[in-house]
């Protein structure tokens, strides 16, 4: 069944733009995740534009992420003060991220800094969860004790002044670099389009050792508000946020999110952070391909904005 | 002193002996719809084209007979096409070429191929064809000009004939009776929304005889017609109405699955 969509201006089959939703809604209901990483590259493979493909998954996200934090809401794992300091950072992130992106486009520049950046940054993070994650899971196996705090791996990261107490996840660290990682998190969002949920998570576990309870909960809560403004200002900057599109991704995506997020419950903390880190490589491995294999076409075409 | 009086006798002699052949065929064309509506369910659409040849008592019919070129340009669009290279082991979008208001559709019909109709001074003169058309580029500064734009041009039609943008088909037109003809025009779902300028020629022994301009526009409706425009008009509304319903389609799947 085809549908049309009056933003994109072209014609979709409903099912499979369901289809689409749930298969990412699961994933980032169980990760914890937005999944703009993915539903974005899906989206422009379909022939949306790349542009009104970044403005409509934001609001797919913040629809998976809503019903994704309602849930762990009910579970009490949402750290609200947390989230508002990285919200704080994340909002700095986002402007200066913004000014990158507009800068890089006025040079022309921009889908090369795009496709190196998704590729380093999916690299490296896949890989490091990868090989953190397989020590974990080997060091469970050997019947060793799983190590939940390690008091004596406090890094320097531990020494920075401004203390705060996050008394739901348990711990005592400086407002620094809680601010910068939001700050991070919202740059790179802004540069590359994405949620970066993908990035925070493991940036929560290993900077600030959030435990793995509290950390996707909270992560939720701050792809939740960073997607729902991203759209207001798609919406009101560039008219590129196409409705119709946007609702049968919710549609699927929040019922792909709840039952990820039950799946997600069900999982050790390791093997969770082994499967993500496996499907960040995947990703950020495709990109590479892209990149370095010969192109079937040499040529692409695209409208000139405005023009 | 008769000379300048003779001179102009034989040019006024010449326009109406050019003109002739013109007044001798009317061509007259209707189309199957003149409006196309983009609905829910668009999926591309075929639009046909009727036409007639209407002789005036007496004239003779041309000796190759008549050959119809229905020409059909959508809305203009300035579009850039990048060229991939190699830069240290990466594909990277490397030269790139603007071309200035070049038809978003083409479509070039005709009852036989082009190069049967006319010679090719005339098919270049009418900017008739694929092959003929006018697309004007916008030079890159930085590439300059030294290259055969070409490979620009080639991959510009044949990326847009791909996704059936821009087509010529030489058994476009059939003849369904000596003087009367029908095209269909098809319309693929991608095309814009906007005017489509639909331009029949009647040619007879390989020159223009007739020429009859017509049009057919392409417009979104109903809720279509509302979505665009919001998004348009009402970017912030529009923006914290997708915003609400993100939060409430979260809101209500999270009641909906509820079990504990």
């Amino acid at each position: 069944m085809q549908i049309y969509l009056p933003i994109a201006d072209l014609p979709v089959n409903i099912f499979l733009i369901l289809g689409m939703g749930l298969a990412v809604g699961f994933i980032s209901g169980m990760f914890g995740i937005g999944g703009g990483f993915l539903m974005t590259p899906l989206l422009i493979f379909l022939g949306v534009s790349p542009a009104v493909s970044v403005a409509t998954v934001s609001s797919h996200i913040a629809a998976s992420s809503c019903s994704g934090a309602i849930s762990y809401w009910r579970r009490r794992t949402i750290d609200i003060p947390l989230a508002g300091l990285l919200l704080a950072g994340g909002i700095a992130g986002t402007a200066s991220g913004v000014w990158l992106f507009t800068t890089l486009r006025a040079l022309g520049q921009l889908d090369i800094t795009i496709g190196i950046s998704y590729v380093l940054l999916l690299g490296i993070v896949g890989g490091l969860m990868v090989v953190e994650s397989v020590r974990a899971i080997m060091r469970a196996r050997q019947g060793k004790p799983v190590e939940l705090r390690r008091p004596g791996s406090h890094t320097w990261i531990h020494g920075l002044p401004f203390k705060l107490r996050f008394k739901r996840s348990g711990i005592y660290v400086s407002a620094v670099p809680v601010l910068g990682i939001g700050y991070i998190i919202g740059f790179v969002g802004a540069v590359m389009g994405i949620g970066g949920g993908f990035l925070l998570v493991p940036m929560l576990i290993y900077i600030l050792r959030v435990p793995t309870a509290t950390v996707i909960g909270t992560s939720m809560v701050l792809t939740l508000v960073t997607m729902a403004s991203a759209t207001v200002m798609h919406a009101a900057t560039n008219h590129l946020v196409d409705a119709v599109l946007a609702l049968f991704l919710m549609v699927g995506g929040v019922i792909g999110a709840q039952f990820g997020a039950r799946a997600g419950q069900r999982i050790s903390g390791e093997r969770l952070r082994l499967l993500l880190g496996l499907l960040v490589l995947a990703v950020g491995i495709r990109f590479g391909l892209d990149l370095t294999l010969p192109p079937e076409n040499f040529f692409t075409l695209r409208p000139l904005e405005g023009g | 002193m008769l000379r300048p009086l003779a001179l102009i006798l034989l040019a006024a002699a010449a326009i109406v002996g050019l003109a002739r052949p013109a007044a001798a065929e009317r061509l007259i064309t209707s189309l199957s719809e003149h409006r196309v509506m983009v609905t829910p369910s668009f999926n591309g659409r075929e639009v046909v084209l009727f036409g007639g040849i209407e002789r005036e008592a007496g004239a003779l019919s041309p000796r190759g007979g008549y050959d119809i070129a229905v020409t059909v340009i959508g809305p203009r669009q300035t579009v850039v096409t990048f060229r991939k290279e190699r830069m240290l082991g990466i594909w990277v979008n490397y030269e790139s070429r603007v071309f200035e208001n070049a038809p978003s559709y083409l479509a070039v019909l005709t009852n036989r191929p082009l190069d049967a109709i006319t010679n090719a001074d005339t098919l270049r003169r009418l900017q008739l064809g694929l092959d003929n058309i006018a697309l004007p580029q916008r030079i890159d500064p930085v590439a300059g000009d030294d290259l055969p734009g070409d490979v620009f041009r080639k991959a510009f039609l044949s990326l847009k004939d791909e996704h059936g943008l821009y087509r010529q088909e030489s058994n476009g037109v059939t003849f369904v009776a000596p003087a009367l003809f029908r095209a269909s025009i098809p319309l693929p779902a991608e095309v814009l929304v906007g005017t489509y300028e639909v331009d029949v020629k009647l040619f007879a022994d390989g020159a223009v005889i007739a020429r009859t301009p017509s049009a057919l526009e392409i417009f979104k409706a109903g809720f279509e017609q509302f979505v665009t425009t919001s998004a348009q008009n009402h970017g912030l509304l529009y923006g914290l109405a997708a915003a609400s319903m993100a939060i409430l389609t979260g809101w209500f799947a999270s009641v909906v699955f509820r079990r504990d």
